[in-house]
């Protein structure tokens, strides 16, 4: 893919592009893991905790209390989006925040914050899922798929 | 223990995450993705579930999970219903997700204002 878009270009464009791979600052991994690590570490800690006390307060079961769970962290996330405090935390933690469940959330409310200036149906109901729409497409296509293996087998099996 | 498993387990997806992201060079989307068709793969080969009796909420809340929800809400309504149920089906577990997503998304997008 990247060789074919390269074939495209210009002698000077794939000059500068060398340069400009030269000059890119190298990216510190060790850090970023470190970070990544410990802040999705932490997340999830929090959801467990979140599941516990589900479990034990509210009288749920280990299977039915991960939906509520899951809706508290999306609450909690929206609300940080709101007050612009997630995007802090994940400028920090890169995919610690936003690999969890959180961080589909932070992309649903920050997209909806941001459009919200052309108006509630064009900008925030149309904007809304202009990040996370690849997640629930490639996740549904993909579960599709498999579901679809999967019953045959049990079918013909 | 739950917790400590929980901990290091949704830490070193994340850390799959950071990796896709920095050595493999994907775009945030192209990385959240792929995770969602790895938890969907996972949960049809069968790793997913015994991950999640092991981890918890380690497993339950990074965004795999999400691909292991579609597969699992598909299959089970394709039991009751055969075929047409893996179409009926795939929102049916991940219905809390999604929807709280929205509603929340949408009530904050009403209350605050965007910061620069």
């Amino acid at each position: 893919m990247a060789d074919q878009k390269k074939k495209k270009l210009t002698l000077t464009q794939q000059e500068y592009q060398e340069l400009a791979k030269r000059h890119e600052p190298a990216r510190p991994l060790a850090r970023n893991f470190l970070r990544a690590f410990l802040v999705g570490g932490v997340i999830c800690l929090i959801g467990q905790g979140i599941q516990e006390m589900f479990i034990h307060f509210f009288d749920f079961t280990e299977k039915t209390a991960g939906n509520p769970t899951v809706a508290v962290l999306i609450f909690l996330s929206a609300l940080l989006t709101g007050l612009g405090w997630y995007d802090r935390i994940a400028q920090w933690a890169g995919a610690g925040t936003s690999v969890p469940v959180t961080g589909f959330a932070n992309s649903i409310t920050s997209a909806a914050l941001e459009h919200r200036s052309e108006g509630f149906v064009l900008g925030v109901g149309g904007n809304m899922f202009k990040l996370a729409g690849s997640v629930i497409v490639f996740g549904v296509a993909s579960a599709f798929v498999i579901g679809l293996i999967k019953t045959l087998i049990k079918m013909g099996g | 223990m739950t917790f400590l498993w929980a901990f290091l387990v949704g830490g070193v997806i994340c850390l799959i995450g950071q990796f896709l992201l920095d050595v493999v060079k994907l775009t945030p989307a192209h990385t959240m993705s792929s995770l969602v068709v790895a938890g969907a793969v996972l949960d049809g080969v069968g790793l997913y579930d015994p991950l999640i009796k092991f981890a918890g909420a380690g497993a339950t809340v990074p965004i795999t999970s999400f691909g292991n929800a579609l597969v699992h809400g598909a299959m089970a309504e394709a039991e009751k219903s055969g075929l047409v149920g893996v179409i009926t089906g795939i929102f049916e577990v991940t219905s809390a997700g999604i929807s709280s997503a929205i509603v929340f998304g949408f009530l904050v997008a009403l209350v605050f204002r965007p910061k620069g």
